[in-house]
């Protein structure tokens, strides 16, 4: 067996936080490609992430699956060990840290007493109002109590997971637990929502390097998700795009186009209502995204999904398509656009699609548009 | 004597409090609490039955793809469809990739810290340190230099001021029993396993797009195309990475986690005599060897150990499954003593504890949000243990050569096995079974896309509501990393109208039943010494030991739930 080690070696010549000059260099230039920064700010990340003061992080954790804490140990640049050894000082994890019971609420407590102001706080999963908080405690205490005491001396509040910023999946109807996000609890702090579910471990730890970089969050869309990681819409991004354009879709797990990476909008996708950067920086260091291992996207960072976008597998209907995709339509003439040679391609395919719809109109109605039930209510 | 309270239990996955009272220096009582709640199944109620496994898959995510692979399974058996061999094959690629690396995260990330006292690392001597490690490994990381550097690393960060995740753990305690140097390749390989596991569990993305929280199981089939001629699906390129992320795997576990597990365990084995519990133990048998996915393949075998009894293996049945929830904050129509079998489950929950903020549950009441499965009536252990002894008692060799390695090595009788260190090495032996299948599972799939073999659903069959049941219902059962989990389904009219998941973590964590046997953590907590009220190590380490998963173990709320919130504040 080949000998092999998976962690770069701690005794390569000059190094910074474990890495080596060049390849920490490397990993501040794509924390700047990812939060979309000009190159030039590569040093002044360089600089922020390697002061030697450390701030205190706090996360929390609610109503919540560790989707989110365990997208952050997915995260490559900077790596998980990084991120606690060198860049903050991680002093409330349940997940990770070392003390239970009453010394981890010790260390909660020094921090929020001790870092006031300073301290930065990660809420992962939702919060539940109904039964006094009863539908979730820690030590004793609800966890709309702790998080109300914890986010009055925070700096800031990074919200990770659809959960933490908008009740997500235990807010979905009928919301059992009356669960809400964080932004539904916390009004007079800074709050980022880092929606997605799981969110892209790479948009935790760009968002830390931002906020360590710059002392502030990076500016956000609407419902609050950082223009760096949200701005654009993953159908817009989506390497599938041209055969959306030119009307080839999976029609069915398996088939022809469904192994050729056609466009997967009839079984399902809802990358036209999707904002979030999977395509371009993808998961496990790029390894692959939903889309590129032939799922339906299913617009998880987007507030109510669990309600507004399903039955998952349903069409979003023939609105968004092209209208040469759509013969049904009988829009522009398929000739105008294509030429004779690409409407002849193109004629199969839609003959196909004619049928597919049929069929797939008496399985399922088109999703209805209905806006999101249940969420932050 | 006052009543020992930890809560948060930390290093776990999700909200969990033990209670224990104290006599002459033992716990000689526990109390398990789950103390959150989200109603995940009611969610369930009325949507689409292909959709379920992207809700259940969010029950939880240390555990990612479980909940997934038991949904569809539950939907298909409703539906009598049979996904096709491809898809089984890749549906146990990912089951053995995710058993490793689950299992080594817990191993050090989860776990470790209950036996290595990392502020001993600081004293130790690199040079000794990499003596000790290279003597049971050769291991490239087991340098002098890279434990000096490591070394460095920690004194530079406690010299700081600010340990972080480390602040305000148990250091120093008396129950610590490695000498520094252990402690030291300890941490250099916690450190090390942060980075392994975030690279082999790459195989998840290809396979599944992402980890955590997969998107590639279908009801009928897998969502991952296979195709060698195309650069979109499963094809040459993919299989060979696949490989050589297995091959990474095998060489850690063997090289890194089987050596540091015998070298911890050797200062231990004062465990092998603590936290056994009833021991009754379960395993529903899972990854089918042949493709077709039939039972007699099983690498994990079925069957239940009553009584610590090796000789026996009581065959295991779905039917003889029922919850029970007389300590639970649920109320059952028919009364509380009652046990349901799933399929005929119901939960109400009813908040009957103390008003937040509280001190102490009254557990001579309801204590708890898990409900409590029984087996024919009794408790059942579940996970790597159980599997690792029905494969045992069963006659599996491959299993028997590592049990049978490991007591050698450490010199205990096959009695060590009940018992928290028992546990904690049965963990790390189906560690490396699960590696080793992983080239024989990839060489199945490398077989099939050689024979031209594209198929990876089974058709309309599974996906059009038109030609399903008027009304059906299914039952998906797994081996999951934490033991067996179920999920059942009643579906009606295509929608779903009810949907329970018995986990492994509701097995383990479960509170009394209505006959007042408490559950495994409870029962294994008993006669466990506790040195310092104030440090109470020792209740960490058999917890740990089961692996919790909470958000699992209190998922529930079945569809049928007439009442959604009804509040009784004591």
């Amino acid at each position: 067996m080949a000998s092999s080690q998976t962690s770069p070696p701690l005794d390569d010549g000059p190094k910074v936080g474990g890495l080596s000059r060049r390849q920490f260099m490397k990993w501040c230039s794509v924390i700047t490609a990812a939060l979309a920064l000009p190159v030039k700010y590569n040093q002044r990340i360089a600089n922020a992430l390697t002061s030697a003061d450390r701030p205190p992080v706090v996360w929390l954790e609610f109503q919540d699956c560790t989707g989110d804490s365990e997208a952050f140990l997915r995260s490559s640049h900077p790596t998980p060990a990084e991120v606690i050894l060198d860049l903050i000082s991680l002093n409330y994890h349940e997940t990770l840290m070392a003390p239970a019971g009453k010394a981890a609420e010790k260390s909660l407590h020094d921090t929020i007493t001790s870092a006031k102001g300073k301290y930065l706080v990660v809420v992962e999963g939702s919060i539940p109002l109904a039964a006094d908080g009863a539908y979730c405690t820690i030590a004793g205490r609800s966890a709309v109590e702790i998080l109300k005491e914890v986010a009055a001396d925070a700096a800031a509040i990074v919200a990770v997971g659809t959960c933490a910023a908008y009740g997500g999946l235990p807010a979905a109807a009928p919301n059992p637990t009356n669960a809400v996000g964080v932004r539904d609890i916390i009004k007079n702090k800074p709050i980022l929502n880092l929606a997605g579910c799981a969110v892209n471990g790479l948009n935790i730890t760009a968002t830390i390097a931002h906020f360590l970089t710059f002392g502030a969050l990076p500016a956000a869309d609407d419902e609050g998700r950082p223009l760096f990681a949200y701005g654009a819409l993953i159908h817009d991004n989506c390497p599938r795009r041209g055969w959306f354009d030119t009307g080839r879709f999976v029609q069915e797990w398996g088939d022809q186009g469904h192994r050729d990476g056609w466009c997967l909008y009839k079984m399902g996708c809802k990358g036209p209502k999707s904002h979030n950067n999977c395509p371009q920086i993808g998961f496990n260091d790029n390894t692959s995204w939903p889309i590129g291992a032939g799922h339906p996207c299913i617009a998880c960072s987007e507030p109510g999904f669990w309600d507004g976008s399903t039955p998952f597998y349903a069409w979003m209907g023939e609105k968004h398509l092209p209208a040469f995709a759509n013969p049904e339509k009988k829009q522009a003439p398929l000739g105008l656009a294509l030429g004779a040679a690409g409407a002849a391609a193109f004629a199969g395919v839609g003959a196909g699609a004619m049928a597919w719809q049929k069929k797939q109109q008496a399985r399922t109605a088109p999703e209805s548009e209905q806006s999101p039930s249940g969420e932050g209510r | 004597m006052a009543r020992l309270v930890v809560d948060p239990i930390t290093r776990i996955e999700g909200h969990l409090r033990i209670e224990a009272q104290l006599s002459g220096g033992k716990i000689s009582e526990a109390w398990a609490s789950g103390t959150a709640f989200r109603g995940l199944e009611m969610i369930l109620k009325g949507r689409d039955p292909r959709d379920a496994w992207l809700f259940t898959q969010r029950i939880c995510s240390v555990c990612t793809m479980v909940h997934g692979l038991a949904s569809v399974r539950s939907v298909e058996n409703a539906l009598g469809v049979t996904p096709p061999p491809l898809a089984n094959i890749i549906r146990n690629i990912l089951m053995a990739y995710q058993y490793v690396q689950d299992h080594t995260i817990h191993f050090y990330h989860l776990h470790a810290l209950d036996w290595v006292d990392i502020t001993s690392a600081l004293n130790a001597d690199p040079a000794a340190t990499a003596g000790l490690a290279q003597s049971i490994s050769d291991w490239p990381g087991n340098s002098a230099q890279r434990f000096k550097a490591v070394q460095d690393k920690l004194k530079a960060f406690v010299a700081s001021g600010k340990l972080g995740p480390f602040a305000n753990g148990y250091w120093g305690h008396p129950a610590y029993k490695l000498p520094p140097e252990a402690n030291l390749m300890a941490v250099s390989h916690y450190l090390e396993a942060l980075d392994w596991q975030r690279e082999i569990i790459k195989a998840h993305a290809v396979l599944g797009g992402k980890n955590p929280v997969l998107q590639t199981f279908l009801v009928g089939g897998m969502a991952i195309p296979v195709d060698a001629n195309s650069p979109s699906a499963l094809n040459v390129e993919k299989l060979t990475l696949l490989t050589s992320l297995a091959a990474k795997a095998q060489e850690f576990v063997e090289k890194v986690y089987i050596p540091d597990l015998l070298a911890v365990a050797s200062f231990y084995k004062d465990w092998a005599g603590i936290g056994g519990g009833d021991g009754n133990y379960m395993s529903c048998g899972d990854l089918a060897l042949d493709p077709s996915g039939d039972p007699k393949s099983y690498a994990f075998p079925a069957g239940i150990i009553l009584g610590r009894d090796l000789s026996k293996i009581v065959p295991f049945s779905q039917e003889k499954v029922a919850e029970y929830i007389s300590r639970s904050w649920y109320r059952y129509g028919g009364g509380d003593a009652q046990g349901l079998h799933p399929w005929k489950g119901e939960t109400d929950p009813v908040y009957s504890g103390p008003k937040p903020p509280y001190e102490e549950l009254d557990v001579a009441a309801k204590y708890t949000w898990s409900k409590a499965p029984r087996y024919d009536g009794l408790p059942m252990e579940v996970g790597p243990l159980a599997r690792m002894l029905v494969g045992y008692a069963s006659g599996v060799k491959r299993i028997r050569e590592l049990v049978d390695m490991t007591l050698g090595k450490l010199n205990v009788p096959a009695t060590a096995l009940f018992s928290t260190l028992g546990r904690t090495a049965a963990r790390g032996i189906e560690t490396l079974y699960a590696a080793e299948l992983l080239p024989q599972l990839i060489g199945q799939l490398t077989e099939a896309i050689k024979s031209g073999d594209t198929k990876i659903h089974a058709g309309e069959k599974a996906w059009d509501p038109e030609q399903w049941p008027k009304q059906a219902q299914g039952v998906g059962l797994h081996e999951a990393p934490r033991g067996t989990l179920g999920h059942w389904v009643v579906i009606k009219d295509t929608k779903i109208a009810n949907y329970q998941a018995v986990v492994p973590t509701t097995w383990n964590a479960s509170p009394r039943d209505a006959a007042g046997k408490p559950g495994p953590y409870e029962a294994a907590l008993v006669g466990t010494p506790i040195a310092d009220p104030d440090r109470p190590v020792e209740i960490l380490r058999t917890i740990h030991s089961f692996d919790p998963c909470i958000a699992c173990a209190v998922h529930v709320m079945d569809a049928s739930g007439r009442r959604v919130v009804n509040v009784e504040v004591s």
